[in-house]
C-alpha cells in the first residue's frame, strides 16, 4: 500500500482554499440519512460532534468518563496559540506555520501546519461566541502573551485553566446537540474495537462500564478523537484513564500507526516522591524565567529541599548556566529535562529519590522582592506546597522532567483520513501536525482545528463519494464476530487469575520506557527494551489478576484492558526508536550527537514520517515512508551555546 | 502511618451497602489520598478480595471526576478535591471513613461511584449560548470589560464535581448550576438567551430531585473551586425576572 498524504497542490497560502472548493458537498437535505461515530469527547471530539450535529448528521459520541466533559483536555493549563496579531507585534499565518514546523524539529507535513496555523484565528472567534472567558484587559479587548520562547504574543488564556474553559465551550455545543436530539451520548463507555467491512470503517464495538454489556455500533464514518498515548510510560501528566485502546485497536485493523516514539518531555513536573506515585503533575515552565536550576557539585545522598539552603554557592552547580550561557535556564525543553537526567544519572541528584534537581527562587526573591515573584508565581508556588509540603518561597523547589504528550499517532492524510477508509483520527490521536516536538500552547489549537474546521469539510467529502446506501448494519456477520472477540478478549483477561495486580504490569512497563524509550536513547538500550516488553507482555497474559466480574463496573478490568494494549504499543515504540537513529525534536540519539554532545539531526537519512503496519500478533510491523517535502522553509539546526 | 479506614461497600445500586473497616499500616505522608486508596486496593487484589471503586482521572484537582465524602467532608478536610488532598492531613493511628456522594439525583452505581448524570442534564437543559461553528463575528468585536470577565470566570471556573450538593442538607444543586447561570448572564454573549436559559436550566434541576436551597452555605465552605454564594442570588433573581416574560419552559424528564 502506497501512503498518499493527498496534499492539495497550489502554494501553502492557497492549498486549503482551494481544497475546500474541490472538496464534494452532502446536500443539506440528505445529510440526516448519514450515521458518524465519535470517539472521545475532549477538544477534538465534542468540537467534531458538535459540528457535526450542527451540520445536520447523525452523531453518536462515547466517552470513557462519567461525563463528557472530563476528558483530559480540561487539565490544559497555558494557552492556545492563534495568529490573530492582536499585538501587533508582527504575527502572522506564516509566522505561526514557521514557529510550528521549527519548532517541531522539521519532521511535520507543511500543508497540514499552514492550515492549522490559518484556522486558528477561527478558532478564537468560535471560543469568544460561546462564551469562554479569556483574559483580558481594561479596554475589554482580549488579551495575550507570549509562551514557550515564542517571539511574539500569540497565546490566549483564561487564568490558568484555558483548557478547561475550551473544553467546557465545546462541551455546551454538545450539549446542544444532544438537547436538539442530533447527537446521542453514551457515557461509561469504552470503544473497544473497530469494525472494517470490505475496507471501510463501519462501526465500533464498545462495552457499557457500568453494565459490562458488550454492545455494536454502525455508521457511515467513525472519528477517533480519543487522545495521546502519554500513559504507556505509567508516570505522565496524562489522567489515569488515557489510553491507547482506540488508536491500537484501529491499528490493529488496519490504521497505519505514524511516528510512534515522538514524546514529549516536560522538564519542570513535581518529583516522585516514592513507589506509590500515580501521576505526574505539570508546573508551568515560566518558572524557568526567574528560577535557577542546580544540583550539588558532589552527590549528596537524599538531599532535601530543606537543607539545601545550606549549600555554598561554590558547591553548587547551575548545570544549565554553565553549559548554555546564553540560554541559561531557559533552554528549551528537550535540552533541560536531557540535562537533568544527566546529573541525576551521575549521582547528583537530589530529594529522598535521587530523581530530582533543585528549582531556586532564592536569587530572584533577592533581586525583585517576593511580592513580585508572588504575583508571578503565587498560585504554582502554593500548588507546589499542596503538593509537597515544602514552601518555595524558604527554600528551593525540586522538579524533574515528565511525560507529556505524543505527536505520534495514527497516519492521517490531509483529510484527517486514516489509511482505513472512513476511519479518521482527530487531535492528539493523530501524529498529523507537531513533528517531532510540539509548542507549548499548540495541542489545543490543534484539538479545536480538527474538530471545528477541518472534519466538517472533508468529511462530506468521502460521505458524499460513498453515498448514504453504502453502509452495513450491526446484523452482519462482521459486526457479529467482533463482538465475539471483544468478549473472547474480556473473559481472557478474567480467566487468567494470576498473581500480580494489573498496576504493577502496568508500573514495570512504565519504568522500561522511561529507561529505554525516554528522553535518551542509544541502540542498545532500545533493544534491551524490546526485549524486556516482549517478556512482561508474556508474563501479563498467564499472571495478572483481575477480581470481580466481567459484567459489573470493574475499574481492575478496564485497567487490564487498556494496559494489554500499552503492552504492545510499547514494542512498537520501540521500533521506531530502534529506526529512527538520529537525534530529533524531543529525541536524544546517543549514537547521533555532535562532537560537544548535543542533538543531531539527520535530514538526508530520516526526513520522513515512519507509518507503521500491522501484519499480524508477534509479526515484525512493517515500515512504510512518506517523505518529508519543505518548500515554504529552510532545515536548520537548533543551538542553544 | 498506620491508618484504618472505614469504607462504604455497595455491590450495586439495588443491593444493600455496608461499611468494611480495613487497615494500612505503611502509608507515607506523602501519598495523596487517592494514591492511598490504590495501594489499598492493590493489597486487596493480592488477597483476593474485590478492590474498592471509585472514581477518578486527572488527578490535578481539574476534570472533577474525584468525589469521595471523607470524614463527614465532601473532599475531606481540605478545600481542595480529593486528589489534592494528601495523607499528611492526616494523623497517624486515625481511623478515617469514607462515604460515596448522597443525594437522591446521584443514585450510587458501586462502592464510592455515583452516577452523576443528572448535572449533564441540567446543563443540556440551556448551558449553551445558541451559536453553530463558524459564521461568528470577529472575537475583539465583542468586547467585554475585564471585571465582568473575571467575575464570568469565577463562575465558570466549577469543575462539576458536586461536592457542593453531597455537602448540602437539602441535596440542593444551586450552586452548580448558577455558576453557569451566572457565567453567562454576566456575558454579552449570554443576552439574547438569558430569561430562557435560567428558567430551563432552574427547571431540570427540579426534575432531576435536587433539593432547595436553604442558604445555610455548606456548598460555598465545601466547594474546591471557591464558587460564592453570590451566583445563587444572581440565578435567584434572573429566575424571577424570567418568570415575568411569559416565556414557558417545560421540564425535561428526570433522571430516577
Amino acid at each position: 500500500m502506497k501512503l498518499e498524504s493527498k496534499i492539495p497542490e497550489g502554494t501553502i497560502a492557497e492549498k486549503w482554499t482551494k481544497h475546500k472548493f474541490n472538496l464534494k458537498l452532502v446536500n443539506p437535505a440528505n445529510k440526516r440519512k448519514y450515521d458518524v461515530i465519535v470517539v472521545g469527547t475532549g477538544l477534538a471530539g465534542a468540537s467534531a460532534a458538535a459540528s457535526l450535529g450542527e451540520l445536520g448528521y447523525n452523531v453518536k459520541a462515547f466517552c470513557f468518563q462519567d461525563s463528557p466533559r472530563r476528558a483530559h483536555s480540561i487539565a490544559a493549563q497555558g494557552g492556545i496559540n492563534a495568529a490573530k496579531n492582536y499585538q501587533n507585534d508582527g504575527d502572522s499565518i506564516f509566522r505561526l506555520f514557521y514557529d510550528t514546523i521549527k519548532g517541531g524539529d522539521y519532521r511535520a507535513r507543511e500543508g497540514n501546519v499552514y492550515r492549522l496555523a490559518e484556522v486558528s484565528v477561527n478558532i478564537i472567534d468560535q471560543c469568544v461566541a460561546q462564551g469562554v472567558p479569556f483574559a483580558r484587559e481594561y479596554g475589554g479587548l482580549l488579551s495575550n502573551r507570549s509562551f514557550g520562547g515564542a517571539q511574539v504574543s500569540r497565546t490566549f488564556y483564561a487564568r490558568g485553566q484555558t483548557g478547561q474553559q475550551l473544553l467546557l465551550g465545546a462541551y455546551s455545543a454538545l450539549n446542544r446537540q444532544i438537547a436538539n436530539g442530533k447527537v446521542k451520548m453514551y457515557n461509561r463507555t469504552e470503544m473497544l474495537d473497530v469494525v472494517v467491512v470490505d475496507g471501510k470503517a463501519r462501526g465500533i464495538i464498545t462495552r457499557d462500564l457500568v453494565t459490562g454489556k458488550i454492545e455494536a455500533h454502525s455508521a457511515h464514518a467513525v472519528l477517533l478523537c480519543t487522545g495521546g498515548y502519554g500513559n504507556v510510560f505509567y508516570l505522565s501528566t496524562n489522567a489515569k484513564g488515557s489510553n491507547v485502546t482506540a488508536a491500537w485497536r484501529a491499528h490493529k485493523k488496519g490504521a497505519f500507526f505514524g511516528n510512534p516514539c515522538f514524546t514529549q518531555i516536560h522538564p519542570t513536573c513535581i518529583p516522585v516522591s516514592g513507589d506509590h506515585q500515580s501521576k505526574l503533575t505539570l508546573m508551568s515552565e515560566s518558572l524557568r524565567n526567574d528560577g535557577r536550576v542546580w544540583v550539588p557539585k558532589t552527590a549528596i545522598k537524599g538531599l532535601k529541599a530543606k537543607e539545601a539552603v545550606q549549600i555554598k554557592e561554590e558547591n553548587r552547580d547551575y548545570f544549565l548556566e554553565r553549559r548554555y550561557p546564553s540560554f541559561g535556564n531557559l533552554v528549551p525543553r528537550d535540552v533541560a529535562s536531557r540535562n537533568a537526567k544527566y546529573v541525576c544519572d551521575e549521582g547528583r541528584g537530589v530529594g529522598t529519590t535521587g530523581l530530582a534537581v533543585f528549582l531556586d527562587f532564592a536569587d530572584a526573591i533577592k533581586r525583585d522582592g517576593k511580592k513580585t515573584i508572588e504575583a508571578k508565581y503565587g498560585n504554582l508556588f502554593d500548588m507546589y506546597q499542596q503538593i509537597t509540603g515544602d514552601n518555595p518561597y524558604e527554600v528551593p523547589m525540586m522538579i524533574f522532567p515528565a511525560v507529556h504528550y505524543t505527536m505520534g499517532g495514527l497516519w492521517v492524510d490531509y483529510n484527517l483520513m486514516t489509511t482505513v477508509p472512513g476511519l479518521y483520527a482527530l487531535g492528539e490521536a493523530n501524529f498529523s501536525d507537531h513533528g517531532a516536538n510540539r509548542l507549548g500552547a499548540s495541542a489545543l489549537m490543534q484539538g479545536l482545528a480538527d474538530g471545528y474546521f477541518v472534519i466538517p469539510y472533508t468529511i462530506g467529502d468521502y460521505l458524499a463519494t460513498i453515498g448514504w446506501t453504502d453502509k452495513v448494519g450491526t446484523d452482519h456477520p462482521a459486526f457479529k464476530q467482533a463482538i465475539e472477540e471483544v468478549n473472547g478478549r474480556v473473559n481472557k483477561l478474567m480467566s487468567i487469575k494470576g498473581s500480580k495486580p494489573v498496576d504493577q504490569f502496568h508500573r514495570e512497563l512504565g519504568l522500561t520506557m522511561w529507561e529505554y524509550c525516554g528522553m535518551s536513547r542509544s541502540e542498545e538500550g532500545l533493544k534491551k527494551a524490546k526485549k524486556k516488553i516482549q517478556d512482561l507482555r508474556a508474563e501479563f497474559w498467564t499472571n495478572v489478576n483481575i477480581l470481580g466480574s466481567a459484567n459489573e463496573l470493574n475499574p481492575e478490568l478496564e485497567k487490564a484492558g487498556r494496559v494489554a494494549d500499552f503492552l504492545e504499543l510499547g514494542e512498537l515504540m520501540v521500533d521506531d526508536a530502534l529506526n529512527r537513529a538520529e537525534s530529533c525534536g524531543g529525541h536524544f540519539r546517543e549514537e547521533s550527537a555532535t562532537p560537544d554532545g548535543e542533538a543531531m539531526r539527520k535530514d538526508d537519512e530520516y526526513a520522513y514520517v515512519a507509518a507503521w503496519e500491522y501484519t499480524g500478533d508477534n509479526q515484525p510491523e512493517v515500515l512504510h515512508k512518506e517523505e518529508l517535502k519543505f518548500e515554504n522553509v529552510k532545515l536548520t539546526q537548533r543551538s542553544y551555546k | 502511618m498506620k491508618i484504618t479506614l472505614k469504607i462504604w461497600r455497595q455491590k450495586g445500586s439495588n443491593d444493600r451497602g455496608s461499611f468494611k473497616t480495613y487497615k494500612l499500616d505503611h502509608v507515607s505522608p506523602d501519598m495523596s489520598f487517592l494514591e492511598m486508596l490504590d495501594v489499598l486496593n492493590n493489597d486487596l487484589v493480592r488477597k483476593g478480595e474485590e478492590p474498592v471503586a471509585f472514581d477518578h482521572d486527572c488527578r490535578e484537582g481539574i476534570c472533577g471526576m474525584c468525589s469521595l465524602y471523607i470524614n463527614g467532608r465532601p473532599h475531606g478536610p481540605l478545600q481542595t478535591t480529593t486528589c489534592q488532598l494528601h495523607m499528611r492531613s492526616f494523623s497517624d493511628g486515625e481511623t478515617i471513613t469514607i462515604e460515596p456522594w448522597r443525594a437522591k439525583a446521584f443514585p450510587i452505581i458501586k462502592d464510592l461511584v455515583v452516577d452523576r448524570t443528572a448535572f449533564d442534564r441540567v446543563q443540556q437543559a440551556g448551558g449553551y449560548i445558541s451559536v453553530n461553528t463558524g459564521g461568528v463575528p470577529d472575537a475583539n468585536e465583542i468586547p467585554v470589560p475585564k471585571k465582568i470577565a473575571d467575575e464570568a470566570m469565577d463562575a465558570a471556573q466549577c469543575i462539576g464535581c458536586g461536592a457542593c450538593v453531597a455537602a448540602c442538607k437539602n441535596a440542593s444543586a444551586m450552586l452548580f448550576v448558577s455558576a453557569k447561570v451566572s457565567q453567562f448572564a454576566l456575558l454579552p454573549q449570554g443576552q439574547p438567551e438569558r430569561n430562557e436559559r435560567a428558567e430551563k436550566m432552574v427547571a431540570q434541576m427540579d426534575a432531576e430531585g435536587f433539593g432547595a436551597c436553604t442558604n445555610t452555605r455548606a456548598c460555598e465552605a465545601e466547594c474546591p473551586k471557591g464558587i460564592k454564594i453570590t451566583n445563587i442570588a444572581r440565578m435567584n433573581r434572573e429566575y424571577f425576572a424570567a418568570m415575568l416574560t411569559n416565556y414557558e419552559v417545560e421540564a425535561g424528564a428526570g433522571g430516577d
